[in-house]
């Protein structure tokens, strides 16, 4: 559709006329005016999920199913319930982790997974061909296919973007992007916004802040004192959300 | 061989060209039935999306990609046994490679639209060229498998020029004469050609080995380049090629079992052929046995928090039936039964490479599906059984290959005629004249 141009391909288009423009020496207007497509202030969204607070409730699961119109089987945000070998429980919600080292990002074929300029990974439903080599090689099995056809019916008004992939298309892969199209607008992700425990905390990297929606706090210095952990960091891929270890203490029952 | 039984080879040769019996009929009838089967399951697949198949969330590669796998290796022994006997200059060679190598582009034919099959949006394939990533390890295997292809069909292309000719000269003169002369491509059996020609297939029995290598190697790269238990093991590409090739020579063990037997080659291919067959069976089988015991090893001895539960399930757990069935009857007793000497030798060594064809099915289904199924997430095993839809894809493809195999022999000789001509004749070994230092002789 004319006018719907996702912020990567009008990257690409400038990218093409920064390079015309090298060729004809006018490098620092190019790349001025690439800069100045991207308004507002540089982003690194990242997350913190204290599993203190998580009751296992699922509130955000639902927000993210509905606000994405997708079927119950996709949960891009999964809470697992986790036993451990003490003999205790607890929840661990489970959204995309928007590695900065993706390994989904590095194997696909037609470069249908890119990231943005604010650090998340998004899908270009338009692009990818679903041979799920994205979800082989993601170790934290983020991603899902669409076996079969979303559940709303597709809009001729409004044309999937891979900031708002709403509906979902058959025969592609689909996955959580920390509500971007939410973001933009300023508003706090539908996760973030639904959980009633308000364990979930959505943060930038750049401005070192983050929100639970209640209260705000300085990111770095949150994570530090709360010795956060990434999952599987071991791996390398330099996941953007931090766990805040625990099993329900600070719950107010 | 003296005159007759040079006229005799001949003759058997060509014997299936142009013949129409009921054996020919009821198989192809037969055959592309199945095939028509697999074509419909495909149709409705994607008509409908592949939540058809036994597919999901967490198992989201199966039957289609374990195939894909299985049938390129098949591919492997007509490239293997065929480069390596021509390159070994091994004269026993000459009534199999043309049956070794039509069999390896009839199973990479079918191998190779695999990948399509598996593909949510088929429509799209060929976004993989207009975008193509060269990071991504499916783009590695697009080149890979396009470039093995090209060299397969020149390799079977080659040493059949001079059959075309003779097969030109026997036909009456008409359409088909001149179809056989288009493709003989003038051939005349001068000098300047037949050095030519020779040439061009020491390239490619030289060339073909790297290319094969390379199919598997990404192929198994497609794999080991995750973070998956199981898959992430740098014996991978080494432990897929040797299977390819273990279970390629199998087929190629039981496609000249069958043709001998239907087109009465007993004369010319005979119980030596099958003994040397075996020897690379049990060679093949041998290695694999190495590299699995090695693989297993590594990584049972150390027993990390990725591979521990993949390991788990294919020893004691859920996969456990399969992986036992698979080394004892896929493996270790094919390898007994092959090796052993005594009465019976073709029957054993036929029995011995169904087993190992088995057998290499299931390793791969053992290498795919608890790679896929194990808790990336640590507590969230996957499952997966397949639907009618995946094994009538499955069982139409694997027709597709016999059914490949038997219209191309009713066009063009089952043995190589000039092959035969020039390991009999006193023409100089070819491989040891155009390149010294690489073949050393023949076994008599």
């Amino acid at each position: 559709m004319a006018g719907q141009v996702s912020r990567r391909r009008l990257l690409g288009s400038l990218g093409g006329l920064g390079a015309g423009a090298l060729a004809a020496g006018f490098v620092p207007l190019a790349f001025a005016e690439a800069e100045a497509a991207e308004t507002g202030p540089q982003r690194q969204w990242a997350m913190v999920i204290d599993l203190r607070k998580c009751d296992g409730c699922k509130a955000c699961t639902k927000a993210c199913q509905e606000t994405h119109h997708l079927p119950e089987s996709f949960e891009w945000i999964k809470v697992f319930e986790v036993h451990d070998k003490q003999g205790g429980a607890f929840f661990m919600p489970r959204p995309c982790f928007q590695c900065e080292n993706a390994p989904c990002l590095k194997v696909c074929p037609v470069a249908a997974t890119f990231k943005t300029r604010d650090g998340v990974v998004l899908v270009d439903q338009d692009r990818c061909i679903g041979c799920r080599m994205c979800m082989a090689a993601c170790p934290y099995g983020a991603r899902y296919f669409n076996y079969g056809d979303p559940p709303i019916a597709s809009n001729p008004f409004q044309h999937p973007t891979p900031e708002f992939p709403v509906p979902q298309q058959k025969g592609t892969v689909g996955k959580c992007m920390f509500c971007v199209h939410r973001s933009a607008n300023g508003e706090l992700p539908a996760c973030v916004d639904a959980c009633g425990m308000k364990a979930i905390w959505i943060g930038d990297l750049v401005e070192d802040v983050a929100t639970n929606g209640d209260e705000t706090v300085r990111l770095s210095t949150f994570i530090k004192d709360n010795d956060a952990f990434q999952y599987k960091e071991e791996l390398g891929t330099g996941p953007r959300v931090w766990y805040i270890a625990g099993h329900g203490q600070l719950l107010d029952y | 061989m003296d005159q007759r039984t040079h006229e005799r080879y001949v003759a058997r040769a060509m014997w299936s060209i142009g013949r129409g019996d009921a054996k020919f009929w009821i198989s192809v009838v037969v055959l592309s039935a199945l095939v028509a089967a697999g074509f419909y399951a495909y149709v409705y697949q994607v008509q409908r999306g592949l939540w058809v198949t036994g597919l999901n969330q967490k198992v989201s590669w199966g039957f289609y990609i374990i195939n894909c796998v299985f049938f390129i290796g098949i591919s492997y022994g007509g490239a293997m046994t065929s480069a390596i006997l021509r390159l070994t200059n091994a004269k026993w060679r000459a009534p199999l490679t043309r049956i070794a190598e039509a069999t390896a582009v009839a199973a990479l034919l079918v191998g190779a639209i695999y990948p399509i099959i598996d593909l949510g949006r088929p429509d799209r394939f060929l976004y993989t060229i207009q975008y193509a990533q060269v990071g991504s390890p499916i783009v590695w295997d697009l080149v890979a498998i396009s470039t093995y292809m090209m060299a397969s069909l020149v390799f079977l292309y080659l040493p059949l020029i001079p059959d075309l000719a003779t097969t030109r000269d026997s036909m009456r003169p008409g359409l088909l004469r001149r179809i056989y002369g288009i493709l003989a491509l003038g051939w005349r059996g001068a000098a300047g050609q037949e050095r030519s020609l020779q040439r061009g297939i020491a390239i490619m029995a030289v060339l073909i080995i790297p290319l094969a290598i390379s199919v598997h190697s990404v192929l198994a790269w497609l794999f080991a380049v995750t973070a998956r238990g199981g898959w992430h093991s740098t014996i991978f590409a080494p432990l897929f090629v040797l299977a390819a090739m273990l279970s390629g020579v199998a087929a190629v063990i039981i496609v000249v079992a069958v043709f001998r037997k239907v087109y009465g080659l007993h004369e010319f291919i005979t119980a030596r052929h099958f003994r040397y067959l075996s020897y690379l069976l049990i060679a093949l089988g041998m290695g694999y046995l190495y590299f699995m015991v090695s693989e297993y090893l590594t990584e049972g001895y150390l027993l990390d928090a990725a591979t521990t539960p993949v390991l788990e399930a294919i020893f004691v757990g859920t996969y456990a039936p399969a992986f036992w069935g698979f080394t004892f009857l896929g493996l270790l007793f094919p390898l007994v039964l092959a090796a052993v000497p005594g009465r019976w030798a073709i029957a054993r060594v036929c029995a011995a490479s169904s087993l190992v064809i088995a057998g290499m099915w299931l390793k791969r289904f053992l290498i795919v599906v608890p790679g896929m199924a194990e808790p990336v997430m640590p507590w969230d095993w996957g499952r997966y059984a397949p639907t009618w839809v995946e094994i009538t894809i499955t069982i139409g493809t694997a027709a597709a290959i016999p059914l490949i195999l038997i219209l191309f022999f009713r066009f063009f000789p089952v043995m190589s005629v000039h092959e035969m001509e020039e390991v009999e004749g006193a023409s100089e070994p070819r491989a040891a004249a155009l390149m010294p230092g690489f073949a050393s002789g023949g076994d008599e």
